[in-house]
Order: structure tokens, then C-alpha cells, then sequence
């Protein structure tokens, strides 16, 4: 399948999944496009929504790491992994620089876990931790990982940090440990309180503003409208792994 | 998989009962975990009774842990997050016991029982402003540079 | 043909006891070993978030795939009833279970939490091929097991041949589930072909069988029993048919990546440009591990030389597990392709050729493996009755002549 017909059955499955919605929607007289971003503490997460990112790589700025450091501050990591050499440190998201061989041309763009709805992390996983949350977000269940490192080596995106070392004072919301394999889980503690993530939050502080998070089902969300309009595209389109991260201008 | 877990926990229950005469003397009767900052509600000292909790603590957590891991549940009830808020306190001098040390509450226990657990392989054995201030104190420079720099 | 009598070595001298102190203290070590890496993390390791597998998952890797091609003598005398294979089937089967037994240990005392396996063994993500694997190898040691049984224990010896054909099957599903765990990584350039599953089945035929040759060479001479040319020269002719199918799926291998464009890069790397890994391709893997062996096998002097042979066997030992090295590190070495066309650079390390350093702990941990299952076979062979007593042209052809 190419990728501008991936993109037109993506667009045709929102459109109806939004077509649904607004028929649930418009009888209680809820607002349409907050459906999806109020989640009460008690509530599961449910299919109905489905959590991307776009990332314009024209806006991003190339000396710019506001996004990497707001995640280190949110999750801790990047620090404290004193025995590790650099090539053993975790990194949840790094700034990435790609020069085109033919043109020279430079940009520069975040890249991470890039939460495919078929990722090839929860397909080799022996035990199941790594998986996928029914919104979309592929993180590891380190209570059940035996850190066999199957999936960094299936990730196509190398999203995916081991922990070779003892690590201590994490973050309530981000537990990480010895011996168990991590990586972005978008921050799933912030968007369950229906706040966007770390480094959507420090690009749009930044003003920069090369980030949007939302939801990919929703299609009023602007997220949605955005993709609609402009398109995105996925890193790896060839794999055909549909990732919730989506960018603009590579 | 329930039933090695079963196996276990009666393991551990008898192996606990053979060693305790050998184990307490006439001074010391058992852990004497520290007090919890506070009670649960008006009514409720903790968030299920205490004899429930003293013999459950362990299921209620992996029932939670599940549901907030893979469901995204978020409330409070049954969050290890908030066992540590309210029963991980400081002493008179404003210090934190670190898991591992007799005076941490989940240790205070667990030690005595000979239990190993690995929550805090991955989970902080402190509050998370205690964990915050110590975290900070020991890398002045966080944050500051991108890790891993070539 | 009369009945092969088996017998217990006796396993009284000296040196049968030093062999087992020596056995023993490698795996001690390797035990050792594991501690020493899980004791603080595995950074003491020279693996890394770059080269995530390394030195023991070489071993692992090959020790396991040898497990099933060690299965091959018993195979040819169940499945394809060739009587003359027939006294070496229990070894066979012995040797089977302590490869398998060997390359596990070295497996699970990798990860990186080993405490967990009990979780491994009750949790299973049926998409994995990990998950499958895991039930091969499981399978493996009790369908090997009944199968030995079913030799060993007279009035079971009807049942031998339906037991022998189970185990041929799954040994082949296993071979080819370990490959794919290979094949299935998409993702990965020096991965994703679905050739790695036949490929790994053919390189524990020559692999599991040089192992299973080197042991009833050492054990009949240690122990003064005789073994005729006509075993020997049927399992040596076999080996070299083996190596010479592995040297044939290594070409197909590469010259289907180099006929396709998108696999120029990875191709380049390990064949021309790889450094260390083009030398481990060329002269250890090809030369070493599969030019020179089959020199060996089939040239009229040194193919009837028993050095000579024991020489081969080695090599291809040595040369399987540079085999292993170059297809586990040389693939992770090689840098993913996120950006086709384009050149990456990050704090990451995209882009880059990424190093790898084994360190002792894992070779001692790689190591122990073997000695793990040498060990058992060393130790089984005295206490049950695995070896027959004679392995004499006339003792196994009736119609022998001299």
C-alpha cells in the first residue's frame, strides 16, 4: 500500500469514526471535541480515541533540545546512570539531524517511540509487557519484563533503552528500574489528566510550536485538521506499521 | 500461575511460623513500622482495614498496578504512589529511611518476614517531594546538557 | 546385525575426574559470571543500547541450534531406519538435551531479569516467536526425553520410531523458529529474510553433528573402545554434506540481498567494508569454518586421518560461532536505516557504525555454556547406559568384510 492511500484509509476511518461520534455526541448535547480529552480518574482508557503527534520539522529549530530536556525533567531520566558509558544510557527522545545526500539539504526533528498501531515491540515481546494500550500508547509493562531485549531489536525507530544499571528517586509517574527495557509512553500519567506531554508542553513554550498532540480519531481535534489539510507523514511509511507520530516537511 | 503464587505464600506463612519463637525474644514482639502521616478519612485509618491490608497489601497493589499500567486508571485507593506519600516519613530530624533500612516502613516488615519484594527496583522508595529534593541535591547539573553527547 | 550392547564408561580415572572438575569450574565461573552482571546491572558488560545482544547470545544462539542438528544420527536411524546410525542414537539424543540444556542456561542468565523467568513460563504472547520458541524448547527436552527412553528401555523399543519421528518434526520447527527470530525482525537490514529459518535448520545439521562427531571421537578413544571406519567415515562424509549446504545458503543469502538495491548498504558493510566483521566473515567464517573443513573431509589422506577430522570438526565449531558473531553483532553494528537516502547524526548514535567490546564476564558466560553441556553428557555417559560397547565395522555392519 503507498502511503498516500495509507493516508486516505486513515482519513476515510476517522471521518467515520467521527460521523459516529457526532451521532452519539450531538443527542446529550456533549461538545464534540472534548469527548475524548476528559477522562475521569476511574475511567479505562477506551478505543474511541486513538493518540498521535505531528511534528512540522520546518519549525523545529536545529539547536533547540527544549523537548529532550522537558523529558528528562518529567520522566528523570538522563541522570543518576553514573556507571553507564554514553552508548548504555537510556534515552527516551533525541534530536535528530538528517542531511540529504543529494541535496545537502538539513533538518532537524524529535524523534521517539513512535506508537504504531501494529508495533513490531508488542508483536515480538515474549511476556506481553510491551504492549499497547486500547488509546494507542505503546509503552512496557516493566512489572512482567525480563529485559530479553527482543523488542529494541525489532523496533524499526530504535525508540527502545535497556537500563543497565540500579536506578533510584524516580519519578512517581515514570517508575524505571535495573534490567528492564523503556522508552516513551508519550506521558501517559500527564495525557490520563488530560494534559498534552512533556515536550508537546516545551515546544509550545518555546514557541516554537513544531509539535501537536491530540486525538487521531477525533476528527475535529486539531491534530486532525491539521493532518487533513496538510497531510504528515511516517517515518518508515515502507513498514506499513500506521505510527501515531506523524511529521511534516521531511 | 495463581498457584505457585499460592504455593509460595503458604511457603513463606509456614516458614514464618517455624522461625518466629526462634526468632522474637521477650524484648522485641515483631516490626514496629513507622505511623502514617495521617488517617485515610474520618472513618477509615487506612484505605482498607488495617487486618485486611497487614494480609492483602499485596494483592490490592497488583490489581491496581495493572489497571493504571494497561487501563490507565488513575484513582488513589490502591496507588503504591500514595502508600508512600502517607506511611514513608521522616524522623525527628527531617530524614528519610531508604528501603532496605529496618525504620522504612515497607521494609520495617519485610525484612523482619524475610520477604523480598522488587517494587522499588523500579518504583522510588520516598515521597515524591522527598525524592524530588534528593534526586536534585545529587545531580546539581540535571537537565543542564543533552545525555550522551557524542 | 547383532544387538549393540550398551555400557556405562567406567569413569574411574584420574583424569574422567579432572575432566569433570575442569567442566565444573568453567561452569561455576560462568555462574560466577552472572552474578558478577546482574549483581549491579549490565553495564559491566560490553553490551549496550546500540548492540543489545552480544557475546552470550552468540553462544546461546549457537548452542541451541547445535542441540537440534546433534538430533541428526538419531533422526537418520528413526526416520530414515539406516540400522548403522542405530548405536549412536541414545548419545545422540543425549548430546541433543545437554547442547539445549547448555545454550538455555546461557540464555536465561542474560537477562536482564532472570528472576523473572517464571514469568516467562506462564505469561505467553502467542504473536511472539519468542513465546513459540520457548514452547520448542520445552517441547524439545521432553519429546528428546521419551524418545531416549523409548531406545533405552527394551520392551519400549516398538514405540522408538514414532517418538524419533515427533522429535524430527519439532526439531526442525525449533531450528526454524530460532532463525525466524532473526527473519521477523523487519526493522533491520541484516535481518528480515525469510531464507534464516532454512538457513538456521542447515547450520545445526553441521554445527550439532561436528559437536556429536568431536564427542564420540574424544569418548571412544578415552575410554579404549573401538570405533570402525565405517561409522566414522558415514559421519564424516555427512558432515561435509552439511558444511557444504551451509556454504550454499550463505550464498544464496547474500546474493539475493546484493541482486536488491535497498540491501547494498548492509551487504557492503559485512562483505567489504565491515572492518572486523568482513575479516570474521572471510577468513573465519568461509575459510576457516567451511573452505577448509570440507578440504579436510574430502581430501583422500586427511579424509581418513582421525586428527585431521578432529581438526575439521573444531574448525567448524569455531567457524559456526564466528558464524553466529557476524550475523548477531555484524547486524546490530550495521546502523538502522531511518531515513533511506539520507545521512542521520544524534546524541544516539543513528548513523553510526556502533562498536562492540565483549568482556570477560560474558565469554565466561558463553563458555560456561559448553562446559555446562559437556558436563552432563560426561557424567550421563557413567551413569546410564548411552554408549554402546563397540563401535567396530563388524559390531555395526553384519556384512562387513575386511
Amino acid at each position: 500500500m503507498s502511503n498516500s492511500e495509507q493516508t486516505n484509509n486513515y482519513r476515510r476511518k476517522f471521518l467515520a469514526q467521527s460521523a459516529a461520534v457526532a451521532g452519539l455526541a450531538i443527542a446529550p448535547g456533549i461538545i464534540l471535541n472534548q469527548v475524548a480529552h476528559t477522562k475521569a480518574d476511574a475511567d479505562k482508557v477506551t478505543d474511541a480515541t486513538r493518540w498521535g503527534m505531528l511534528i512540522d520539522t520546518n519549525k523545529c529549530n536545529k539547536g533547540c533540545t527544549d523537548c529532550v530536556t522537558a523529558c528528562k525533567t518529567e520522566n528523570a531520566w538522563g541522570m543518576g546512570e553514573t556507571h553507564s558509558s554514553k552508548e548504555q544510557q537510556a534515552q527516551w527522545i533525541r534530536k535528530v539531524t538528517i542531511t540529504d545526500k543529494q541535496t545537502g539539504h538539513v533538518q532537524s526533528l524529535p524523534l521517539m517511540c513512535q506508537h504504531c498501531e501494529t508495533a513490531p515491540c508488542v508483536d515480538v515481546c515474549p511476556t506481553g509487557a510491551s504492549m499497547k494500550r486500547a488509546d494507542g500508547i505503546v509503552q512496557v509493562d516493566k512489572h512482567i519484563c525480563i529485559g530479553c531485549r527482543y523488542c529494541m531489536m525489532a523496533c524499526p525507530y530504535k525508540a527502545r533503552s535497556f537500563v543497565h544499571e540500579k536506578i533510584e528517586l524516580q519519578k512517581p509517574t515514570a517508575p524505571r528500574g535495573i534490567g528492564t527495557v523503556e522508552s516513551c509512553n508519550m506521558c501517559a500519567h500527564r495525557v490520563d489528566k488530560g494534559e498534552n506531554p512533556a515536550c508537546v508542553e516545551a515546544c509550545s513554550k518555546a514557541e516554537h510550536g513544531a509539535m501537536i498532540f491530540g486525538d487521531l480519531k477525533d476528527a475535529n481535534s486539531a491534530i486532525s485538521i491539521e493532518l487533513k489539510k496538510h497531510g504528515g507523514e511516517q517515518i518508515r511509511a515502507d513498514l506499513g506499521l500506521n505510527t501515531g507520530v506523524r511529521y511534516q516537511g521531511l | 500461575m495463581m498457584s505457585i503464587r499460592q504455593f509460595a505464600k503458604h511457603l513463606v506463612v509456614l516458614v514464618g511460623l517455624t522461625a518466629l519463637p526462634m526468632l522474637s525474644n521477650a524484648g522485641e514482639l515483631g516490626p514496629v513500622p513507622p505511623k502514617a502521616k495521617a488517617n485515610a478519612s474520618d472513618t477509615t485509618k487506612c484505605v482498607e482495614p488495617i487486618g485486611e491490608m497487614r494480609k492483602n497489601h499485596m494483592e490490592f497493589l497488583l490489581h491496581k498496578r495493572d489497571e493504571t499500567m494497561r487501563e490507565g486508571v488513575r484513582t488513589k485507593q490502591h496507588s503504591l504512589t500514595e502508600c508512600i506519600a502517607c506511611h514513608v516519613t521522616p524522623n525527628d530530624k527531617g530524614e528519610y529511611a531508604r528501603f532496605g533500612d529496618d525504620e522504612h516502613f515497607c521494609s520495617s516488615c519485610h525484612n523482619y518476614a524475610a520477604v523480598n519484594v522488587d517494587c522499588f527496583d523500579c518504583h522510588s522508595d520516598l515521597p515524591e517531594d522527598a525524592s524530588n529534593k534528593l534526586r536534585s541535591s545529587k545531580n546539581p547539573h540535571q537537565n543542564m546538557t543533552e545525555g550522551g553527547k557524542k | 546385525m547383532k544387538k549393540a550392547v550398551f555400557k556405562q564408561i567406567d569413569g574411574n580415572s584420574i583424569n574422567y575426574w579432572m575432566l569433570l572438575a575442569l567442566l565444573g569450574s568453567f561452569a561455576l565461573a560462568a555462574v560466577g559470571a552472572h552474578f558478577y552482571m546482574e549483581h549491579g546491572g549490565h553495564y559491566v558488560t560490553g553490551m549496550n543500547n546500540q548492540i543489545v545482544w552480544g557475546l552470550p547470545h552468540v553462544f546461546a544462539v549457537f548452542l541451541i541450534v547445535a542441540a537440534s542438528g546433534a538430533l541428526n544420527v538419531a533422526s537418520i536411524s528413526s526416520v530414515f531406519n539406516k540400522t548403522a546410525y542405530k548405536p549412536l542414537a541414545p548419545l545422540s539424543t543425549l548430546v541433543a538435551i545437554a547442547l539445549l540444556s547448555g545454550g538455555l542456561m546461557v540464555l536465561v542468565l542474560d537477562l536482564g531479569r532472570p528472576d523473572r523467568l517464571i514469568v516467562a513460563m506462564t505469561i505467553y504472547n502467542f504473536k511472539s516467536i519468542f513465546a513459540w520458541n520457548m514452547i520448542f524448547y520445552n517441547g524439545f527436552f521432553l519429546i528428546v526425553g521419551v524418545y531416549a527412553w523409548t531406545m533405552l528401555q527394551r520392551n519400549l523399543n516398538q514405540y522408538s520410531r514414532i517418538a524419533g519421528f515427533t522429535a524430527f518434526i519439532w526439531r526442525l520447527a525449533l531450528t526454524t523458529g530460532t532463525g525466524s527470530i532473526f527473519g521477523f525482525l523487519v526493522a533491520r537490514q541484516a535481518y528480515d529474510a525469510a531464507i534464516m529459518g532454512p538457513m538456521f535448520v542447515v547450520m545445526s545439521f553441521s554445527f550439532g553433528l561436528a559437536i556429536f562427531l568431536l564427542i564420540v571421537m574424544a569418548t571412544y578413544k578415552w575410554t579404549d573402545r573401538p570405533l570402525g571406519d565405517a561409522t566414522f567415515n558415514r559421519l564424516k562424509n555427512l558432515l561435509g554434506v552439511f558444511v557444504a549446504g551451509v556454504l550454499y545458503f550463505v550464498v544464496a543469502q547474500h546474493l539475493t540481498n546484493l541482486y536488491a538495491t535497498e540491501h547494498h548498504g548492509v551487504e557492503a558493510f559485512i562483505l567489504r567494508d565491515g572492518g572486523i566483521y568482513t575479516q570474521l566473515f572471510w577468513y573465519g567464517q568461509i575459510i576457516m569454518g567451511g573452505l577448509i573443513p570440507l578440504a579436510l573431509i574430502y581430501h583422500p589422506t586427511t579424509g581418513k586421518s582421525r586428527t585431521a577430522i578432529s581438526i575439521a570438526s573444531i574448525l567448524i565449531v569455531l567457524g559456526g560461532l564466528i558464524q553466529m558473531y557476524v550475523i548477531i553483532i555484524g547486524g546490530q553494528a550495521y546502523p538502522l536505516e531511518l531515513f533511506p537516502g539520507k545521512e542521520v547524526s544524534s546524541s544516539f548514535f543513528d548513523g553510526v557504525v556502533n562498536s562492540y567490546s565483549p568482556t570477560l564476564a560474558e565469554a565466561l558466560l558463553g563458555i560456561g555454556g559448553f562446559a555446562v553441556t559437556l558436563f552432563m553428557v560426561a557424567f550421563a555417559v557413567k551413569i546410564m547406559k548411552f554408549l554402546p560397547e563397540s563401535l567396530a565395522d563388524e559390531a555395526v555392519d553384519p556384512h562387513h568384510t575386511k
